[in-house]
């Protein structure tokens, strides 16, 4: 690749994360599972959790799906940064962490592909815990969930 | 005997009429593939309506003054350009509506709202765009009568079959389909759906809003009882389109949108409604934009809708022989002849939306997306497609930029 605008946006760990995904599957039995769409473009991922004996920790978290790849490979990077935290920390999880780990700038369209695995992650967690959805997720809920 | 010369469009010469043009896109010159979703203004439409901004702008049908009159004029004008672009046979059967959408809701709630019910069906295509889809099957479901929809086949042709299959058990009351699909790109042969249409007592409603920028679209020769187009497709604003009916039909309908300028007297105990068009263009209406339009429509004609018809099916060739080169790719829609100037294809193990950011990079333009067909996207088995489109101010270097530029994209993620 030569142009510098093409390099920065499509870097080589975003095409690894999206080649190679990390946590890509399905647990069986998942202590807490979410679908989600972004209808712009037709990405879809479903993210499943199994939490630890404290009923508190990530113990495993896997994702399936298909998409571009900027929406697979953040939901790819996600799965590695919220494994072995609690659904608390992850509820909390503030985007910019997410979006400094991806790492390149993102146009407001592509930043919908990016978030698509978060939001499916949290949606997932609250329904689990029964926790009411905060006021960004709510209409996701009623609009995407499975 | 006269020798038929096809007629033809110098669309080098043509784009030279449309400012977008003057500017580079990432430092590339723009490749506008795009016209599909919605087309570039020339400058005698963005001028034309500047002018009538600054010289002939009030309010319509309403003041006694110089620039009422005007205004008004301006209006009803662009009206009778409509009716005869469409060969229609009465211009206030012509409602000015915000677009294509509008004009299809509106028939669905003023005219399905009163006349559909249990053991009645709509019937679709699988290759509608939502906007002759969603607005169909909520009021069937309203209504409580069934949403059905025809098969297509590969080149987008539906199952006509189906149709007297769906009649043997329900009552079918409205068929609609589009004339152009704005996926595919497939021109629909329509006669024969109409025919039977007709035949089983149903109103054929007909979305041309892909048709009109393209080719001739005449309602008498469809044979249809709606038609809706939007203007923003057409080298006109966007925020004004038009629904044509035939009038008795109009006439026995209830009112869509109600308020000013849509009745006859207004009181307390009893309201009643203004003659058409006015019973269904509540409100002021979007003024500049229906002028605009008529402006589109003049330049238009002048160009030549077989010439751009033809100069379509010619980038349409050129584009499916080109992209066919690049490895991986698949084509979807109907041969060339048979289509306008549309092109829907997918990279293999890549997704359209990181084709369409790679491509605009390079200054290309397309469409990735379910193009609002989501119905013919889960019948293609694909989330998404990506999507070229061309128009009279498409030049062949476009395509080859675009075909350079999916290089490039295979190489992002070889």
């Amino acid at each position: 690749m030569s142009d510098p605008a093409l390099e920065s946006l499509y870097r080589e760990v975003i095409l690894d994360h999206y080649k190679n995904p990390r946590g890509h599957g399905v647990i069986e039995g998942a202590d807490a599972e979410a679908e989600g769409q972004n209808p712009l473009c037709g990405d879809e991922v479903s993210i499943y959790v199994a939490f630890g004996e404290d009923g508190q920790t990530i113990d495993d978290v896997k994702f399936s799906g298909r998409g571009c790849a900027i929406s697979q490979a953040a939901t790819s990077m996600l799965m590695e940064m919220t494994k072995g935290r609690t659904a608390e920390q992850v509820a909390a999880l503030d985007k910019d962490e997410l979006l400094a780990e991806i790492g390149v700038p993102l146009t407001p369209v592509r930043l919908k592909c990016a978030m698509l695995g978060l939001t499916t992650l949290k949606v997932a967690l609250h329904k689990a815990k029964g926790t009411p959805l905060p006021d960004g997720l709510a209409g996701f809920d009623e609009l995407d969930l499975a | 005997m006269a020798v038929k010369i096809p007629a033809k469009l110098d669309a080098r010469a043509l784009r030279r009429e449309f400012p977008i043009f003057e500017q580079e896109i990432n430092g590339k010159p723009l490749a506008y593939l795009d016209s599909a979703n919605t087309s570039q203004k020339p400058r005698q439409v963005l001028d034309g309506m500047t002018r009538f901004y600054e010289t002939s702008y009030a309010n319509v049908h309403r003041a006694v003054h110089v620039l009422a009159e005007r205004a008004t004029s301006g209006l009803e004008g662009a009206r009778e350009k409509v009716r005869a672009l469409l060969n229609a046979p009465d211009a206030r059967e012509v409602i000015f509506v915000r677009n294509a959408t509008e004009g299809l809701n509106l028939v669905a709630y003023a005219w399905g709202g009163n006349n559909l019910g249990p053991g009645d069906a709509v019937v679709v295509t699988e290759l509608e765009h939502h906007s002759n889809f969603v607005p169909w099957q909520y009021i069937a479901n309203r209504q409580g009568s069934e949403f059905l929809m025809l098969e297509i086949d590969e080149n987008g042709d539906p199952n006509l079959a189906q149709l007297d299959e769906i009649a043997r058990d329900h009552n079918v009351k409205v068929v609609a389909t589009n004339l152009v699909s704005n996926s595919l790109g497939t021109i629909h042969e329509l006669a024969p759906l109409v025919a039977r249409a007709h035949e089983l007592g149903a109103i054929f409603v007909c979305d041309a809003a892909q048709a009109a920028p393209h080719m001739k679209v005449d309602v008498q020769a469809i044979g249809a009882d709606f038609v809706a187009v939007s203007g923003h497709k057409m080298c006109g604003p966007s925020g004004i389109g038009v629904l044509w009916g035939r009038a008795e039909l109009l006439q026995s309908m209830e009112p869509f949108l109600l308020g000013g300028h849509m009745i006859n007297s207004v009181r307390v105990d009893k309201t009643t409604w203004g003659e058409l068009p006015h019973k269904f263009e509540a409100g002021t209406s979007p003024i500049a934009e229906a002028y605009g339009l008529g402006l589109a429509i003049d330049y238009l004609q002048e160009v030549g809708l077989d010439a751009i018809e033809a100069h379509e099916h010619e980038l349409a060739a050129y584009a499916l022989g080109r992209l066919g080169e690049v490895p991986g790719i698949k084509l979807y829609g109907p041969p060339a002849d048979r289509r306008a100037g549309v092109v829907s294809f997918n990279m293999e193990g890549i997704h359209p939306h990181d084709v369409a950011q790679i491509l605009d990079l390079q200054g290309v333009a397309i469409r990735a997306g379910h193009h609002c067909c989501q119905p013919l996207m889960q019948k293609l088995g694909v989330a998404a497609t990506n999507r070229a489109s061309f128009y009279l101010y498409t030049i062949p270097e476009e395509i080859d930029q675009l075909v350079e530029g999916l290089h490039a994209v295979r190489k992002v993620f070889a």
